[in-house]
């Protein structure tokens, strides 16, 4: 196995939500702190111009 | 009837928000259907077969929104569009003035600290979503299904790299540092850490654990092709390697279909020196053939079943509680009760999971109690059914697979599917009973077991109508602790005649007994 950097969870938890707000929700629940992305599909859902927004960034 | 159908261009609200809304909608404006959808390709195609079809929606792109209503009269349908427009409107000017980040970028700008991205969105934009969340250093928990194998793979070797978690694609559930993140159960911390390739399999885990008094110190979901050869165990090996250096980790657990054998190879081999019992539950496998694998026993132990896997965690833990499981005296008594009830020709079990792993443990315990039992999750082609088939035979379905999913949220999100389902198969003859799961827990239902039983209900009265009895047997995943409290859900359904297991092992036990006491007396 190639040298890797070990894998270490982080003590505290700070996520970022980024789709359904259910599991932001469920995460409020358990007293998580939590920031939700209010995520639409981009371009449009064009995938034509989708593909040259990627380029871009 | 009046059918009232309103487009609202551009306009992106997810999935389970418009599934909401639909149901609030239809509750409270007595329409008799309505629906709230994006008009992407699928979503035309169940407007279309529910006849809410119209040039308009026809036109429709895949980022309007569809506003469809069936109502007895005009009156009803436009109450009910004026209801959805205010609610999609307020939730609209709601999320625009609360200055809410619309991408990663722009929420790591107001959260720089943020060390995880929990990400949900279509299949199709996933990828770049998880990508974009690794290169910005975050470990990534990606719920998203129908992302290709190769955006997987590429995706787990840059985290990797990076040092960092991909929990996913399609990883319904982990449970880091207390805090359950996509669907899982509320449970306690303890000594037993997990790594699975399986949703509810970490949840039917963790449930049964809950219940013997076993805390959880970490669980990792790898997504449910991390063990495939083509990916290697990555997220396993990783997550392994956490739970290995984890001081609260007392005790490991791999759970797990059956990896390809070169990675069952590698995971046993790393498994063997982590220098603290590891219990290796990979579905289905033989243990002979593992062992095969390692060359020797080392602190590896073997469990077949989800049950089992609990049962030797707090045996090998040496914490003396168990199950209160039935036994095989009264597992027959019950049997036998609800056989005696069945007409002759009603032969067959219908099984209709939203957990994918439930479904495929029983589906390997069936199989060998019974022989041929049809699935859209079977191995062989003769068993096989694709999602438009109707069941034949005994038939367990996996309602959460990718198939059933595209355009839809999951079976444990909107029930919708598999409510339609339960009344398909109860008008089925041959039908004897009806073998389903009921998973409690964040992100799922409030109330499934009523939801359920109002449907239950239904069935069992057309069944009656033609002079047949309809057996329902259930396990269901969850806890006391759970907001849904596993006992209540379990009253709920046992005042209805609901015959519900401890685990889902055991309501495989029970439907199996039903079907041997009905042949034998057919005998």
């Amino acid at each position: 196995m190639p040298d890797t950097p070990t894998v270490e969870l982080p003590q505290q938890l700070q996520v970022i939500n980024i789709g359904l707000e259910l599991f932001a929700e469920t995460l409020r629940e358990q007293q998580q702190t939590v920031l939700h992305v209010r995520w639409e599909p981009p371009a449009q859902g064009d995938p034509e111009l989708l593909g040259m927004l990627d380029a871009l960034l | 009837m009046s059918v009232r159908v309103l487009i609202r261009p551009r306009e992106y609200h997810d999935s389970v928000r418009l599934m909401q809304l639909s149901e609030r909608v239809r509750r409270e404006s007595g329409v008799d259907e309505a629906i709230l959808m994006m008009a992407t390709a699928n979503n035309k195609k169940i407007l279309r077969a529910s006849g809410m079809m119209t040039d308009a929606v026809d036109a429709a792109k895949a980022d309007d929104l569809v506003v469809a209503v069936v109502a007895s009269s005009d009156a009803l349908a436009e109450a009910a569009i004026e209801l959805a427009t205010e609610q999609l409107t307020q939730r609209a000017a709601g999320a625009g003035a609360s200055h809410t980040p619309r991408t990663l970028d722009s929420a790591l700008a107001l959260a720089p600290e943020a060390n995880l991205a929990q990400i949900s969105v279509p299949g199709m934009y996933a990828s770049r979503e998880a990508r974009r969340a690794l290169e910005k250093g975050l470990h990534v928990l990606l719920f998203s299904d129908n992302v290709g194998l190769e955006d997987e793979l590429t995706l787990k070797q840059l985290a990797r790299s990076k040092g960092l978690l991909l929990m996913g694609p399609d990883c319904g559930t982990s449970i880091l540092n207390g805090v359950g993140l996509g669907f899982a159960n509320a449970v306690r911390r303890g000594p037993v850490g997990i790594v699975g390739a399986s949703g509810t399999g970490i949840q039917e885990i963790t449930v049964l654990l809950e219940r013997m008094g076993l805390g959880i110190s970490q669980a990792i979901g790898t997504g449910g092709r991390d063990l495939k050869e083509s990916i290697g165990g990555i997220t396993m090996l990783m997550g392994l390697e956490i739970l290995v250096a984890d001081p609260q980790t007392e005790l490991i657990i791999l759970t797990s279909k059956p990896p390809a054998a070169n990675v069952a190879q590698t995971v046993l081999a790393c498994a063997a020196r982590a220098g603290k019992p590891v219990l290796i539950n990979f579905l289905g496998a033989q243990e002979a053939d593992l062992t095969g694998l390692t060359g020797s026993k080392s602190q590896l132990h073997f469990a077949t079943t989800l049950e089992q896997t609990a049962l030797s965690a707090s045996s090998l833990l040496g914490t003396g509680t168990s199950l209160p499981l039935l036994s095989p005296a009264t597992i027959e008594a019950r049997a036998g009760e609800l056989a005696t009830q069945l007409q002759p020709q009603q032969r067959f079990i219908r099984g209709l999971y939203a957990g994918g792993t439930l479904c495929f443990e029983s589906l390997l315990y069936l199989q060998r109690e019974l022989g041929q039992v049809n699935s859209n999750i079977a191995a062989t082609a003769d068993s096989l059914l694709t999602e438009s088939d109707s069941s034949r035979g005994h038939t367990l379905l996996d309602m959460g697979d990718d198939a059933y999913t595209i355009g839809r949220a999951h079976p444990m999100i909107d029930p919708t599917l598999r409510m339609q389902r339960i009344l398909q198969e109860a008008a089925d003859p041959e039908v004897a009973l009806l073998l389903l799961d009921v998973v409690l827990g964040y992100g799922a239902h409030a109330d499934p077991a009523t939801l359920l039983v109002e449907t239950l209900r239904e069935a069992r009265q057309k069944a009656k109508r033609e002079g047949r009895y309809l057996g329902v047997i259930v396990t269901i995943c969850g806890t006391e602790s759970d907001s849904q409290c596993l006992s209540r859900q379990a009253a709920v359904l046992q005042r209805e005649d609901v015959l519900v297991a401890t685990s889902n092992a055991e309501a495989a036990r029970l439907a199996v007994a039903v079907i041997k006491t009905t042949t034998e007396m057919g005998e």
